[in-house]
């Protein structure tokens, strides 16, 4: 990753940010907490990691790519408009009557390879496609983006398992794990800890990274699979409502809406930032 | 039945080779030639039918065909919502094959029963809902429901079941089939509980009643012309189906008597009586003790006639 990359995601990241904050505000729905914390990855992986064309979305070699945690669908929408999947206009046109963009991710949008919103359906879909492209031998790669509360789902652990069974390299789940759900801190809830021992000792070669160091991001994914013949899974540490201060590791952003005021005091913070 | 399927699902996966088989380790006896004849498109999930369905919808997402494939309930109810939000939602090509419809299981009780299926199952976007009757029927859907491109649900039977075709016979998504004419009632049905339906028709048959006899293999989409030529040419409709009283197949006929301006015919529906079936016995015998047996089908036409 060159500085002319790197300074290329910086921006792509907080103008995500920034179209998130308007989106969330003017549709006056919630998750900007969890839009704020997978901010700085998708950026670096839509740049630099997957082979996708927004010119041609359906390509057959693409590599498949599945928001899990649907609920922070707005930040995938905001970075695939802004890589031209489709026009910026749209965005306008989130979460209100007859608008194009739903508050949980769509097939029906050009770039978006599935639909989901409840927890716990990413990882299964995406095994099924792993094995599928190993079946028909094809090269493409399956990525999954869970959340902490996809991590709740016992359905994300049956594909855990699954996918370790049949060695299924070709996938990669990626964790944008910050730690906090709905309700409260995931370690008062459902503690996830040790996630990268669980899933190694489930089968998966994993790691665990800084998810707002985009540097740190790409190199975490430039090589991959992590070990042959394993899926792999990256964790992101990430800071749930990153990028605004009154937000940050704070769970009542799960759900909370923005008024005028803090969406003026949001919008500082992101565009000042360095 | 579940042979029939088994055979015609594998000769079909020999020719065409996007055919897959999605298990959660049910299928002894039955599944181990098309595991070992296609290893590659064949996966066993372990006792996770969540998994099972998504993993099917992911393989169905690359083009593909996907079987799940399990007793009763398991592959419906415990996965509705990935049936719903993942198969139904995204019209991926997955069929969903139960073993066992309706009390096949009768002594194993209430978690190996499905008599909630059709209701639930019809009432999912993009969902095709078929039961086969015997084992003619059962092979001419294998056909159309693999031919078909999208989400199928299908109620297979279990072992045994006697044939109620003469032979094979061709059969369609949003078909019937018609086993006998006459002018008295028409007795509907749909499954392998037909065999009461057509036993009763028979033996009311000798008693000068001459009933029309109808399987509605395909319930969703359903066989409209069928039901309004039933209400129109004959003196009244009984529905007989092995599942819960509300929303099943006599709930289907009902809605498109109603839909179609012709509700003033004399109905009748037998089912299930919505309690759970608490008692224990083989299907035939559950059959009896819940309504669906032969003397209720034919008490249930007599009282149309009076």
């Amino acid at each position: 990753m060159n500085e002319v990359e790197l300074t290329k995601c910086h921006e792509l990241a907080r103008k995500v940010r920034i179209h998130c904050l308007k989106m969330v505000h003017k549709g006056k729905s919630g998750h900007i907490g969890s839009m704020l914390s997978m901010a700085d990855i998708l950026p670096v992986l839509y740049t630099l990691i997957l082979n996708v064309d927004p010119k041609n979305v359906k390509k057959l070699d693409r590599d498949r790519f599945i928001l899990s945690k649907g609920h922070g669908g707005a930040a995938l929408l905001a970075t695939l408009a802004e890589l031209g999947f489709f026009p910026l206009e749209w965005l306008d046109e989130y979460y209100c009557d007859n608008g194009k963009l739903s508050g949980h991710i769509s097939h029906h949008i050009p770039g978006v390879e599935f639909s989901t919103g409840s927890l716990g359906h990413g990882l299964p879909v995406a095994c099924g496609m792993a094995m599928a492209a190993k079946q028909m031998g094809k090269k493409h790669r399956v990525f999954c983006l869970c959340s902490d509360g996809d991590l709740n789902e016992g359905s994300t652990w049956e594909a855990i398992m699954l996918a370790a069974q049949h060695h299924w390299d070709n996938l990669t789940m990626l964790v944008d794990y910050n730690r906090l759900q709905a309700l409260g801190k995931s370690r008062d809830i459902i503690d996830l800890e040790s996630l990268k021992q669980k899933l190694e000792i489930f089968g998966w070669a994993a790691r665990e990274e800084n998810g707002h160091d985009q540097k740190t991001i790409y190199e975490s994914l430039r090589d991959l699979p992590l070990c042959d013949n394993k899926p792999s899974a990256v964790i992101f540490r990430t800071v749930k409502g990153k990028g605004v201060s009154f937000m940050e590791n704070d769970y009542r952003w799960h759900y909370g809406g923005l008024t005028d005021e803090l969406l003026a005091q949001a919008l500082k913070e992101v565009e000042e930032a360095i | 039945m579940r042979k029939a399927f088994n055979k015609e699902l594998l000769s079909i996966a020999k020719r065409d080779p996007r055919v897959f088989m999605i298990l959660a380790d049910i299928g002894y006896g039955e599944i181990e030639e098309f595991a070992e004849t296609f290893p590659d498109r064949f996966i066993n999930c372990g006792v996770a039918e969540q998994n099972m369905t998504g993993v099917a919808c992911g393989v169905a997402m690359e083009g593909n065909i996907a079987i799940t494939y399990s007793i009763a309930n398991f592959p419906t109810l415990r996965c509705l919502e990935q049936i719903r939000n993942d198969v139904c939602y995204h019209n991926a090509n997955v069929k969903i094959v139960i073993i066992g419809g309706g009390m096949a299981y009768g002594e194993l009780g209430i978690s190996h029963h499905s008599t909630e299926d059709i209701a639930i199952m019809r009432a999912l976007p993009n969902m095709v809902v078929l039961a086969p009757c015997d084992k003619a029927e059962t092979v001419a859907l294998t056909d159309a429901m693999m031919e078909y491109d999208g989400p199928v649900y299908f109620r297979c039977g279990y072992k045994g079941e006697p044939d109620l075709h003469d032979g094979p016979i061709n059969a369609k998504i949003g078909g019937s089939a018609q086993l006998r004419d006459g002018q008295a009632v028409t007795v509907f049905f749909a499954g392998t509980v037909g065999v009461n339906a057509k036993q009763a028709v028979d033996e009311l048959a000798t008693e000068g009643i001459d009933c029309r006899l109808v399987s509605l293999y395909s319930i969703k989409p359903i066989d409209k012309a069928a039901i309004i030529r039933a209400a129109t040419e004959t003196k009244g409709i009984v529905v007989l189906e092995e599942h819960n009283i509300c929303g099943g197949v006599g709930s289907a006929v009902a809605e498109v008597l109603m839909d179609e301006g012709v509700g003033n015919v004399p109905f009748k529906r037998l089912a299930m009586p919505d309690v759970n079936a608490t008692k224990v016995g083989c299907q035939a015998w559950m059959r009896e003790q819940y309504g669906l047996g032969v003397n209720d089908v034919k008490k249930a036409v007599k009282s149309l006639l009076k």
